[in-house]
């Protein structure tokens, strides 16, 4: 009847995984308590969980983030500790439970944390800074975050129902098959990440088809904002890489499920099969990471520095080659298969050149700063913390792109130091410049300077005393994934990586005050102009946060950097003609997305632990949803022009203000 | 997609580079639909080339077994190929019956369509039942793994297909030829052309490239 689930699949004998889940488990309820006990529940339904607005769903994915960062990190803190405290010692982690936690971690933070968190603000700024209503299939989209709930769902439930996978971050066969992996582990992960994979899809077609077809007048591809750019880079790479993702795990699930061969050692398998397919999504997949910070730097850079981005053009060359170059560097993940000293030079060589167009980046970011009038806002000190940073990243792993070189340092701590270098320095930076800098515009207020410098400086500090200490450690032969060790030389690295775990767990903690001091002072940090930072592009020439229609008429763009130079013709000839306004119609909410994963979170659950019936009636399930949204007579409704005139002379009459104050000033 | 051919049309010797400069705003609804659906059709051809690329890799790997040129039996397999291809054909007269919203020719093509695609499927399920009970599953090698991986998959697809075709039958049944259906109908016909595609490279590759020694 149950499959595989008993009673046995909760560790009540493991009082690390059944407390960090009851506490888990009881903050739920706490806040599901709250939420129906104070009334927010209709509000929530109607507004938040049924959206299509991909504002919201943009903060949606933001906020998963955020939270899944907050449990990526507990597990990042307990392996550091883990480490600090196992020299000749079992530390206080059994070597089954240290596996899981540091496959948990990588898992979480690349597609729980990072993910979630990039594609958030692209839901949220793309199609403002392009300026129009919404992006191609709002429904979808809001299908595509569920989806992504979903995952992040099961690999939670994975803490207190069964086990996850000891396997990695990236489940390399033959461990991971059936013989090796006997228990649920494996299943968690392989079905979260088919979900979530999905969801992701969804939303990289969604964006790719927004910034393709949907534009406002006038924004030809060479006026777009470069995070437009980025996004367009990072959603291409998702359409052509993420699909490989889920034919190589589907491969690993038939051999675990019903007997195939595909990696395993009998019967003509072949294991590095395996590692090449995932690695032929996987390194697509740290660019698709890592471009869209670079768009959320250029726009910050120039924003900050008050002056258009240096080099606008070379940095879409830029950004489109790193798009290309990405798929064709993968090798460099397993130069140690023995592939031979000729292909392994090519992939070398071509790793190599990626910095190339990196390099083109950080010098246009520089040049931007260049003689312009910095501003040193907590956007800005991420985006100056991620330069420095990255640079080193960079440079080390230019290093491990030699292949001599990588033979030594493969799978040593050197290499978690490398990418937790540009993980780190460059994604989560610049996730966290990007929060600061479009928080305003999604909620209406800004977050506090000063908790917010804090938070960065712990950060930046934390993150050097965590991760260099590894690249010493590494170059002493320390390896991943260590549970004991018996080198005295590692031990005070370890220990001071340790100590700067702390420190970025203070950095945390800095955040959660920022957020919550914010929330609470939102009336003196209120954005009444919609344009808090003196921005550049369309974003900011709505109100904060924007109607729901975002753009009462749609801008007409005629340039480069679009509101800035809508800004400067406003100041030269002051009021303008009221335009003429017209009724909008805007695509109605609809519970499909949440339905649909409501019953991909059932199948998920039944396929891994073998529940048939289950599995059966979720996706009876999610078909019936499918059919009744495709059935629908009506999927928008109509916002008549005297509300639309209404919300937008109040957004006039506070930018006139602006203007004004800013005449007078100069 | 007409707009814009139109829009370049007019001044061949102009060179617009990447600039499009007549960019009009928001494309309208039909064109950004079958837009995204091709960028979603692309996606799913990379998963099958995932898919094409293990089977080469594999198809080598028989353990002992049985090799494609002892199994394939290329008489079913054009019978299958025919019944597949004629149901593409259909599927285009019924595109054409919707843009005539002639309701009653739409019904039938679509009926012919589906009974198309479940022959194609029977003789499908045929050759996979007569494998298994001849012990050529698909755990007896890593090549049987990826043979029937790959079949299978576009055989999946075939399914999802045929579930969708029912569910267009009838929403043009209760519905009839509302914008929105159109372009769903769209959706479906772009669809079920590309596994035909899929299909000639499944065609070429695993069955008449496998009967040869």
């Amino acid at each position: 009847m149950l499959g595989k689930l008993t009673w046995g699949a909760i560790p009540f004998d493991q009082p690390i995984p059944l407390l960090a889940g009851a506490v888990v488990l009881v903050a739920i309820l706490a806040v599901l308590v709250w939420v129906v006990v104070k009334g927010h529940l209709p509000y929530l339904w109607r507004e938040w969980i049924t959206s299509v607005d991909h504002k919201r769903i943009g903060v949606m994915y933001t906020l998963l983030a955020s939270v899944m960062l907050l449990r990526g990190f507990s597990d990042a803190i307990m392996m550091r500790l883990q480490q600090a405290v196992s020299f000749h010692s079992p530390g206080f982690l059994p070597p089954e439970h240290y596996n899981q936690i540091f496959s948990a971690h990588g898992t979480i933070m690349i597609f729980f944390v990072a993910m979630p968190f990039v594609i958030g603000l692209m839901n949220l700024v793309v199609p403002l800074q392009l300026g129009v209503r919404d992006v191609a299939f709002p429904t979808l989209n809001s299908v595509g975050f569920w989806l992504t709930a979903t995952g992040a769902l099961l690999v939670n439930v994975s803490l207190v129902v069964g086990e996850f996978a000891r396997t990695g971050w990236l489940p390399y066969p033959p461990l991971s098959e059936l013989t090796y992996s006997p228990g649920v582990g494996v299943d968690y992960y392989l079905w979260s990440l088919e979900i979530s994979g999905v969801g992701t899809l969804v939303a990289g077609i969604n964006l790719v088809t927004t910034i393709l077809k949907i534009r406002t007048k006038g924004m030809t591809y060479l006026r777009m904002p470069m995070f437009c750019w980025t996004a367009l880079a990072s959603n291409l790479l998702i359409v052509a890489a993420f699909p490989i993702l889920t034919a190589t795990l589907a491969m690993l699930i038939l051999d675990r499920y019903l007997g195939f061969h595909f990696f395993t050692n009998e019967a003509g398998g072949n294991v590095m099969m395996f590692m090449n397919l995932i690695w032929a999504w996987g390194h697509p997949e740290v660019y698709i990471l890592i471009l869209p910070p670079f768009g959320i730097f250029s726009e910050v850079v120039a924003t900050f520095s008050g002056k258009a981005l240096f080099g606008y053009r070379s940095m879409v060359l830029a950004t489109m080659a790193i798009c290309l170059l990405s798929f064709m560097v993968w090798l460099h993940h397993f130069f140690t298969m023995g592939a031979g000293a000729d292909v392994n030079a090519i992939f070398g060589i071509a790793s190599m050149i990626i910095a190339i167009p990196t390099g083109v980046k950080i010098y246009n970011w520089l040049f931007t700063m260049y003689g312009g009038r910095v501003r040193f806002a907590t956007p800005m000190l991420w985006s100056l913390g991620f330069m420095v940073t990255f640079i080193i990243g960079g440079l080390t792993g230019v290093l491990l792109a030699v292949p001599p070189a990588d033979f030594l340092l493969h799978n040593s701590l050197f290499l978690i130091a490398h990418f937790h270098n540009v993980i780190i320095g460059g994604v989560l930076f610049g996730a966290f410049a990007g929060y600061t800098y479009w928080f305003p515009k999604a909620f209406g207020f800004r977050l506090h300077e000063g908790l917010g410098k804090a938070a960065f400086w712990f950060w930046l500090v934390g993150f050097y005393v965590a991760f260099m200490p590894l690249y010493v450690a590494g170059f002493l032969g320390a390896t991943r994934r260590m549970q004991h060790y018996d080198v005295a030389e590692w031990r005070p690295w370890l220990i001071a990586a340790g100590f700067g775990a702390v420190l970025i767990l203070i950095g945390i903690a800095f955040q959660i005050a920022q957020l919550a001091f914010s929330i609470r002072h939102r009336e003196e940090l209120r954005d009444r102009t919609g344009d808090p930072w003196d921005g550049r592009s369309l974003e900011w020439a709505t109100s904060s946060p924007p109607p729901v229609f975002n753009f009462a008429i749609l801008p007409d763009v005629s340039g480069e950097d679009a509101y800035w130079t809508q800004k400067l013709l406003a100041r030269q000839q002051g009021k303008a003609d009221e335009p003429h306004y017209e009724a909008i119609e805007m695509p109605r909410n609809s519970p499909t997305g949440f339905v649909c994963a409501f019953f991909a979170t059932i199948m998920g659950f039944a396929l891994i632990w073998h529940i048939w019936w289950m599995v059966i009636a979720g996706f009876v399930g999610a078909f019936a949803t499918f059919v009744v949204f495709a059935w629908r007579d009506h999927d928008e409704y109509e916002i008549p022009a005297d509300e639309v005139a209404r919300l937008d002379r109040a957004n006039i009459a506070a930018r006139r203000e602006l203007v004004t104050a800013a005449r007078d000033a100069s | 997609m007409t707009a814009a051919t139109l829009a370049h049309g007019r001044d061949p010797h102009h060179v617009h580079g990447i600039e499009d400069a007549e960019n009009r705003g928001p494309a309208p609804k039909r064109i950004v639909t079958g837009y995204g659906f091709w960028i979603f059709i692309l996606s799913d051809m990379v998963m099958f080339s995932c898919f094409f690329a293990a089977f080469a890799v594999l198809s080598g790997k028989t353990a002992g077994g049985p090799h494609g040129s002892e199994l394939f039996n290329l008489r079913n397999v054009a019978i299958e190929t025919g019944c597949l291809l004629m149901s593409s054909f259909v599927c285009g007269m019924a595109s054409i019956a919707a843009d005539m919203r002639n309701k009653f020719w739409f019904q039938i093509a679509m009926a012919v369509t589906c009974v198309l695609g479940l022959a194609f499927l029977w003789i499908e399920f045929r050759e996979f039942a007569d494998l298994v009970a001849r012990g050529a599953g698909p755990s007896r090698s890593a090549f049987l793994s990826s043979f029937f991986t790959l079949v299978g998959c576009h055989g999946l697809h075939v399914s999802a297909g045929i579930l969708w075709l029912l569910t267009m039958m009838a929403q043009v049944f209760a519905k009839g030829f509302r914008a929105d259906i159109q372009r769903r109908f769209l959706c479906f016909a772009l669809f079920w052309h590309a596994l035909d595609i899929i299909w000639v490279a499944v065609f070429s590759i695993v069955y008449l490239l496998g009967s040869g020694t």
